[in-house]
């Protein structure tokens, strides 16, 4: 080391250097080629899993999409684009994603505001027992949604489910069949899902929150801001980029209601709950001859669809950080 | 509010009348009584769950919103456990989970190591396509799925489903992995691979002890979306109830006994209860682990 450092060797020593040198290169050469051979060796696992089980299907899913195909164990034949251009004049499939849109309406809303509110009180210091109450509002994100599913069928159950005990309670005796009417149980089901997965929206806010510098409250008050002041001048401000990955994060989150509604309701009744993840999941699974290939059709369609709101998420993300950056 | 107080000020609000500080926290105490009330609508679903599963048949249907049974029926849970097949579901379930949840913590700890601490030929790639499928929907995946399973020979098979379940999205996991290690000194590696220390012992011994953290928010989030996964254990035993889990028999138990209600309430709460349990004890990883979305 010290060797190659010093600018005027002794008469002996460049002979040294030039033959340790290759040495160590070689040497190092050895331990890059072993280094790169483990570094693909740990990427091993990651490659054989992730390639047969998410980028081989997205791949296939294509191709699929291109062939008419009835059943697992039977032939394919490529039919061209024949598959979308029927997805495309099936009404059906467009009943699936006007249901599926007005789901993400009902739901994103509620969950995104709602659990704003509830996260400026819960972030308060001052509020006794806010723990206890986190926790209850979690909870439910942790339980299993296809268990919850089938659990409000008979809660919302016409004749004796509980919900319709409680209404009668207050004297409000409707006998309306929450799920099992048309015009209500898209709505039900966007309630049902508001409060299943509402916990989730509210701790991003609460870690939103968390972000929020102490002191730029203390200033406001010293400067005789009031609570609705300190809120609109000092928090929301700041909270605006968040709110933005918020409810990118949200709507994107209900694009996947396929567990609790085909659980809770299965479409039904007469479709009328029927988003896309149902209407793909029924052409490949529960019809008598299933329609592979026109199912695969129908799922590129729509992945492409949540694939552009992803890319939105990320857009949102570049700004939210400009934005995060602005300010600091 | 603070007009007569001038005087009383420099003391301590401990001297304040009892009265006045009451008043004082009167509105917070409003709020916890808003609050307490939809905190008892929010975990009433599952509260008429274990109540309804410990009535016999005909109380469930006659009791209203009466939620302490007259009788305690255990047997409901047996029946749900042994008839409806429950214990065999749950085993299933527990297996499943648990050899997914090792497969992805290992597989993404491994992979965010080299991501995040070295720099090869490739690299860039590698990332970039796990970046890209970062938002690729795995629902819609299914169909290729349950096709190169059932070529595989995998389709009827726990491993099969161990297998789909791990190899699905999981990028975050990785990312955070690689977030992770990346911010580790440098020096770490150096001081050990001076003492001779390889790169397998290097990974083993020293860098996958201190990512205990990040391990430990993956594991917890895998085990949760494992235990609760519905569309692709309910494809992948259509043909065989035996490899059902807790999640796909709770349906299946509900089609073929649609008036047993309180056996579904006990094969309710036989699901979800250890799921509950663990978020209990460990609420904290949870929910840090979520709050990352936004956080990063």
């Amino acid at each position: 080391m010290a060797r190659t450092i010093t600018p005027a060797p002794a008469a002996g020593a460049p002979s040294a250097a030039p033959v340790a040198a290759p040495r160590a290169a070689r040497r190092r050469g050895v331990d890059t080629r072993r280094q790169t051979l483990w570094v693909w060796a740990f990427l091993t696992p990651t490659i054989v899993l992730y390639g047969l089980y998410t980028l081989y299907p997205i791949v296939a899913s294509y191709w699929y999409s291109l062939v008419e195909w009835n059943g697992f164990s039977s032939g394919q034949r490529f039919v061209g684009i024949s598959n979308y251009r029927a997805v495309l004049a099936d009404p059906a499939f467009w009943a699936s994603v006007k249901i599926t849109l007005v789901f993400t309406l009902l739901v994103a809303p509620a969950r995104i505001l709602l659990s704003l509110l509830l996260a400026m009180v819960l972030n308060s210091p001052r509020l006794p027992l806010r723990n206890l109450f986190r926790t209850v509002y979690f909870l439910p994100v942790v339980t299993t949604t296809a268990i919850v599913g089938v659990v409000m069928q008979f809660v919302f159950d016409p004749a004796s489910g509980p919900f319709t005990a409680f209404l009668k309670a207050f004297g409000a005796d409707v006998g309306i069949d929450f799920l099992g009417d048309s015009g209500t149980a898209l709505v039900t089901a966007a309630a049902v899902y508001v409060w299943k997965f509402f916990g989730i929206t509210m701790v991003y806010w609460l870690a939103a929150l968390q972000t929020v510098p102490t002191e730029l409250y203390e200033a406001a008050r010293i400067d005789g801001a009031g609570s609705f002041g300190i809120f609109r001048y000092v928090t929301l401000p700041l909270l605006v980029p968040f709110l933005l990955i918020i409810t990118v994060l949200t709507v994107e989150d209900t694009f996947h209601a396929f567990d609790l509604m085909q659980t809770m309701t299965g479409g039904g009744p007469f479709f009328s709950t029927e988003i896309i993840e149902i209407y793909i999941y029924r052409w490949a699974f529960s019809a008598s001859i299933p329609q592979l290939g026109f199912a695969s059709a129908a799922a590129v369609l729509f992945g492409l669809f949540v694939m552009a709101v992803g890319a939105l998420q990320a857009w949102a993300l570049v700004v939210a950080r400009r934005g995060r950056k602005a300010l600091s | 509010m603070s007009a007569a107080a001038p005087t009383s000020a420099p003391t301590s609000a401990a001297r304040l009348p009892l009265a006045r500080r009451l008043a004082r926290r009167a509105p917070w105490w409003g709020v916890v009584l808003l609050l307490a009330a939809l905190a008892v609508v929010w975990v009433y679903p599952f509260v008429w769950m274990v109540s309804a599963s410990l009535k016999s048949s005909l109380e469930v249907f006659t009791a209203g919103l009466g939620i302490v049974p007259e009788e305690f029926a255990w047997e409901n849970y047996s029946r749900a456990w042994t008839d409806a097949n429950f214990g065999r579901y749950m085993v299933n379930t527990v297996l499943l989970t648990v050899s997914t949840v090792v497969i992805v913590v290992v597989r993404c700890a491994l992979a965010g190591y080299v991501l995040g601490r070295f720099r090869f030929r490739g690299q860039r790639v590698v990332v970039g396509v796990l970046v890209a499928t970062l938002f690729v929907p795995t629902g819609y995946t299914i169909i290729p799925i349950v096709k190169l399973s059932m070529e595989l020979g995998l389709l009827n098979s726990l491993t099969g489903m161990v297998l789909a379940l791990s190899g699905a999205a999981n990028v975050s996991a990785i990312l955070i992995y690689a977030g992770y290690f990346r911010q580790l000194p440098k020096e770490l590696e150096e001081a050990a691979t001076v003492d001779g220390a390889g790169f397998l012992r290097v990974f083993s011994q020293i860098m996958l002890p201190l990512s205990m953290p990040v391990t430990a928010t993956v594991a917890l989030l895998t085990f949760l979306a494992t235990w609760n996964a519905f569309f692709l254990p309910l494809v992948f035993s259509f043909s065989d109830p035996d490899l059902r889990t807790l999640s796909v028999g709770m349906q299946a138990f509900v089609g073929e006994n649609a008036t047993d209600w309180s056996g579904m309430a006990a094969a309710g709460v036989i699901s979800i209860l250890p799921i509950v349990a663990l978020f209990l004890f460990l609420q904290r990883y949870f929910v840090e682990g979520i709050a990352g979305a936004v956080k990063s």
